[in-house]
């Protein structure tokens, strides 16, 4: 059975080039130049997907973005793509696809009992029928997830290639159908800068295989005069297979192109492109939806768009059928019916208006097609395929049944229910609808942007009119933008005259529509007639919430093709114009778009930019695992003979404690501050007092927000008179800065300070430990290091090594420590001759963990661990850096009355009473072991460490009142057992007196 | 994605900058002698109009400085940048 429904000639397939495919498992033949759909239905495949809710056996509908039913997995392993729309994906050799609907089978599918006992499953069964009893939700839940039958997302990571493109165009023309064209042609004429992005293919949209005629010639030869003289322009971009899906703030559009068209092949290729492009006016011309006609049974494999039955065999050269029937309430779907006829199908029309088409109506008669008008097709036989429809005669009245008693023998349906202008991106950009009586559909309004819609999408339905409106939106964007418009005319066709659609949105049946057989209205959700109008006898008014109790316009159409019609039922039901039921929001993305093509090159090693010490090769070459900070990476601790995380820090903690321990503190963020007010500045930021620290001093400074809470901190060195330099927490350095400069350019713009971020000009080698004076020296320090001469918290320059450093006297361990500054360029030498020289003391380099364990030994904080932003200088007993005689930011609001609670949560250390639990960091805080409910929570543990120095397990916690509470037992709450006491102690574990690091 | 006119580098694509709020919040010269309640309305309370808004925007990513913004917050048009008054 090779491609039985091909037509012999035709078409703007490739008939020398045939391409294998699959669908299920069985091989086909297509040619190139088809879609995965033109293909299926060349091939007589009829049955391509069980529908969502009643699993009813479905075909193709449509030729283009709206089918609801014909939703593929496509491709095998990495690259397979789920939900792929058959009538988007054009063939390639090799393709493998699968429904993603319907277990174990299409033809057999358990779930279709679903479609028996159909009457039960209406809108909002879901809802009623799965709320109780709330524990078997998730058994519920399975089988509901199981039989939507979504598509398989891939497990492993995506092997292809793509990237993002910026870009900038006086004038975005969206659709290459002719009123897109003849935009470009208009706009690229008058010398504007123009990007015409199209989803096909091939430009042309409907012109695509038809018989018009343009200034006197075939559709075919002017598109490619057309797109010819549009390439040949300098400043035109044509993008074809670009899918123009977003329409963001200040004309600001995203762009899907699909560059590869075989998945997972690894060329190296871009497999797709998005463009992000900034456009000075947007020429809307995406053409229009035509809508299904909502009669029984209407969604059987058979029955299809007039414009997609045209699109098949002029596109494709397929004839879906060969006995069609064509019911229609408007003028277009006559055109298809002489498609069929002159494809060799019998052909019957069925017009629900009394005086049928206008010039077409001439036309079909000379090519003996019948047409029966005031008529209805009103039921369709068949359940795999069409076999026969119901034809009864019809008053006009929508409201009364009606009588089948004409029963026509066919094999396709064809039907039309008027057209839908593709109002989606200019409703994205915040543009405003009307209902057209006329044309029976909504129409662009106000715009809210520099955007203008033409053609189709504009309500201009014949060639006529779109090319007219196109070439005045070229036009009229390019002189927006400043270029006079080119002394060309609009192209010509042909003028048609067409008799206005009748509205038609539920089609009367025999029975009453709450009772006949299903006419649904969003195939792809299962919507129908009498599913809206249950919502509305439920009362809902609202088409939000009708959309979200009855699923009309979810899925992948985003209700293309049924949206209209059902807000159409629903204004009948509730007696109100259609106007007055409105849309639903039209949102990003207008067809879906893959997670490879928003992420763009930014995956894997470019996900997110990594900042690296200049020690960094020295902390690789011994292996140390590295913890990401930020965007930094440290090395987290450095395992000697297969040592483990906690071996290491034990043996540098013991190290740095004992003799010395030097770590990489280079992520520091470091803030060179300069100018004559200076000393003002940051007594208004900082809580110290900064007027009184003499050149040459340390101090340990903390940042307050306006709220009182604890931003950052860090040490501040007084350099000179008007300089000083500030270091931040690793995280918060970029913050620090903007926060500096906010409250400098917007509040104090008359203080002249100058701050320049130096984190990545110096870098920082703390040395710490009894032995840190003794390793300098031997390194060879040209100053007198002793604790008179160079007193802790004190900043001096020096040469250390030969090479020129700052000596800065400041400790995060609790011992005698040095942190030296030093040009970044000269880092790794001064490093490794401390390593060098420091053989004799043990010199043990350590991480971050033991950095950790070292400043929890002494309590000092971390802020982002001990802190949240809901901590102020109180809470961590730091009332002593706060300046009496002076403002600062953040002072006022610690005199609220919340920020004076006893019952604060406040900083202590906790220790375990068995001595050996080493608490989670997070745990819940309780006052008693035994856990009633509701428990009440006493605070969390912050820090937890096993401490090698003491011997012990240590913690640092947030405790409600704990300032008082020191010295008394509460419970750690853990999820593997029962509740530990924990005894409430100073947070300092380690030389409470702090004799070390003034040593 | 907004496109944001900074005063000293022209327009640039919002990514580029750090929103700040509303724009015009004076600090109170004399905190201390402010009640709770004149004290909080500086600190938290903020006009939210549905129309034009005076906001500021840092460009972060670019020259640093920070700026005004003119912004209508229905329609997110931008109406004009300023510098900020120097005193």
């Amino acid at each position: 059975m090779m491609q039985v429904n091909r037509l012999d000639s035709g078409g703007l397939i490739e008939r020398s080039q045939p391409l294998n495919f699959s669908f299920n498992g069985r091989p086909y033949v297509g040619y190139a130049g088809d879609t995965l759909a033109s293909a299926l239905l060349a091939n007589d495949v009829l049955l391509v997907g069980r529908s969502f809710k009643l699993h009813r056996p479905r075909g193709i509908v449509a030729a283009g973005a709206e089918e609801p039913n014909a939703i593929m997995q496509v491709g095998r392993g990495a690259a397979t793509l789920p939900n792929l729309r058959a009538t988007q994906v054009e063939l390639y050799e090799g393709l493998e696809a699968w429904s993603t609907k319907g277990w174990p089978g299409l033809r057999i599918d358990f779930a279709a009992l679903n479609d028996t006992f159909g009457r039960v499953f209406s809108a909002g069964f879901y809802y009623k029928t799965f709320l109780r009893p709330r524990l078997l939700w998730p058994a519920y839940e399975w089988f509901i997830r199981r039989s939507a039958g979504f598509g398989t997302a891939p497990t492993q990571p995506d092997p292809d290639r793509y990237e993002h493109v910026n870009a900038h165009c006086d004038v975005l023309v969206v659709g290459g159908g002719p009123s897109g064209l003849a935009a470009a042609l208009a706009a690229g004429r008058a010398g504007a800068r123009v990007i015409l992005a199209d989803e096909n293919p091939a430009y042309g949209g409907s012109l695509l295989g038809s018989r018009e005629r343009i200034d006197g010639q075939r559709a075919g030869n002017w598109i490619r005069a057309a797109v010819g003289e549009l390439s040949t322009l300098d400043d035109v971009t044509l993008l074809s297979r670009a899918t123009v899906f977003g329409y963001h703030d200040h004309n600001f559009l995203t762009i899907s192109e699909r560059c590869e068209r075989t998945p997972g092949i690894a060329t190296g290729n871009v497999r797709e492109r998005l463009w992000r492009v900034r456009a000075r006016e947007v020429v809307l011309a995406q053409g229009a939806f035509e809508r299904p006609l909502a009669f029984c049974n209407n969604d059987r494999p058979g029955v299809m768009l007039a414009s997609a039955v045209s699109t098949y065999l002029r596109q494709y050269a397929v004839s879906p059928g060969h006995r069609a029937v064509v019911f229609t309430n408007n003028d277009s779907a006559y055109q298809t019916a002489l498609d069929l006829k002159r494809a060799g199908c019998g052909v019957t029309i069925i017009d629900s208006r009394r005086r049928g088409a206008a010039d077409l109506r001439m036309r079909t008669d000379e090519d003996d097609i019948p047409v029966l008008t005031r008529h209805l097709v009103t039921d369709v036989t068949g359940r795999f395929g069409v076999t026969s429809v119901s034809v009864a005669q019809w008053s006009g009245d929508a409201s009364q049944t009606v009588t089948s008693n004409i029963h026509i023998d066919c094999d396709l349906v064809v039907m039309s229910g008027g057209w839908s202008p593709a109002v989606h991106l200019h409703s994205q950009a915040g543009g405003r609808n009307t209902w057209n009586t006329d044309l029976q559909c909504f129409v662009p309004a106000e715009t809210a942007q520099a955007n203008r819609s033409a053609g189709a999408a504009n309500g201009k339905l014949s060639l006529r009119d779109c090319l007219a409106d196109g070439h005045a939106a070229g036009s009229a964007a390019a002189e927006r933008c400043g270029f006079a418009p080119a002394a060309d005319q609009a192209p010509a066709a042909e003028n048609q005259h067409e008799n206005p659609p009748e509205p038609l949105w539920r089609v009367p049946a025999d029975e009453d529509p709450d009772r006949c057989p299903k006419q649904f209205v969003d195939f792809q959700n299962d919507t129908s007639v009498a599913d809206i109008r249950l919502a509305a006898r439920e009362g809902y008014r609202n088409v939000e919430h009708v959309k979200r109790y009855t699923a009309l316009g979810f899925g992948t159409d985003q209700g293309k093709l049924g949206n209209i019609n059902g807000m159409a039922v629903l204004a009948e039901c509730l007696e109100v114009p259609v106007e007055e039921v409105g849309t639903t929001t039209f949102r990003p993305a207008y067809t879906p778009v893959t997670f490879g093509v928003c992420a763009g090159d930014g995956v894997r090693d470019l996900f997110d930019p990594v900042r690296k010490t200049p020690l960094h090769e020295w902390h690789e070459a011994q292996n140390a695992p590295f913890e990401v900070v930020g965007q930094w990476h440290r090395p987290w601790y450095f395992p000697q003979d297969g040592e483990d995380l906690q071996g290491a820090v034990a043996r540098e903690c013991r190290a740095t404690r004992r003799s010395v321990g030097i770590m990489d503190a280079s992520t520091l963020g470091k803030i060179d501050v300069k100018g004559p007010d200076a000393v003002e500045f940051l007594e208004r930021m900082y809580t110290h007092n900064i007027a009184k620290m003499r050149v040459g001093r340390c101090a340990y400074g903390i940042l307050l927000g306006e709220d009182g809470m604890l931003l950052d901190d860090g040490v501040m060195a007084r350099l000179g008179e008007q300089h000083f330099y500030l270091t931040t927490t690793t995280g918060g350095a970029a913050r620090v800065l903007s926060w500096h400069e906010k409250w400098l350019q917007t509040e104090w713009p008359n203080l002249e300070v100058y701050l320049t971020s130096v984190t990545d000009h110096f870098s920082t080698i703390a040395v710490a430990g009894p032995n840190g004076r003794r390793l300098l020296q031997k390194v060879g320090c040209d100053i007198d290091l002793g604790a008179d001469a160079f007193p802790f918290m004190h900043v001096r320059d020096a040469v250390l090594g030969g090479l020129p450093v700052q000596l800065f006297r400041v400790s995060f361990s609790g011992e005698l420590a040095f942190e030296i500054s030093i040009d970044s360029c000269l880092a790794l030498g001064i490093w490794e001759a401390l390593i060098d020289a420091g053989k004799e003391f043990d010199v043990t380099p350590y991480g971050t963990e033991t950095m950790h364990v070292l400043r929890a030994e002494k309590g000092f904080v971390i802020v982002g661990q001990e802190t949240d932003g809901s901590v102020t200088p109180f809470d961590l007993r730091m009332n002593w850096l706060l300046g009496k005689d002076k403002d600062f930011i953040g002072k006022r609001s610690l005199e609220r009355p919340d920020c004076r609670r006893p019952d604060r949560k406040q900083l202590v250390g906790l220790l375990s009473e068995d001595n050996e639990t080493v608490l989670p960091e997070g745990t819940q805080l309780i006052e008693h072991a035994r856990i009633t409910k509701p428990m009440p929570m006493l605070g969390h543990v912050t820090s937890s460490y096993m401490s090698a120095c003491l011997g012990h397990p240590i913690a640092l916690a947030l405790v409600s009142g704990g300032h008082e509470r020191v010295g008394a037992t509460i419970f750690a709450s853990l999820s593997d057992r029962d509740a530990v006491p924990v005894r409430i102690v100073s947070p300092v574990f380690y030389d409470p007196n702090n004799e070390r690091q003034r040593d | 994605m907004l496109l944001i006119e900074c005063p000293w580098c022209g327009e640039r694509a919002e990514s580029e900058f750090v929103y700040g709020g509303e724009a015009g919040i004076v600090r109170p010269a004399d905190p201390a002698a402010l009640s709770d309640e004149e004290w909080a309305d500086y600190l938290f309370m903020r006009k939210n109009p549905r129309g034009a808004h005076r906001e500021l925007w840092n460009h972060a990513a670019g020259c640093r400085r920070w700026f005004g913004v003119e912004r209508d917050t229905v329609s997110y048009a931008i109406a004009r940048s300023f510098r900020l008054q120097h005193g």
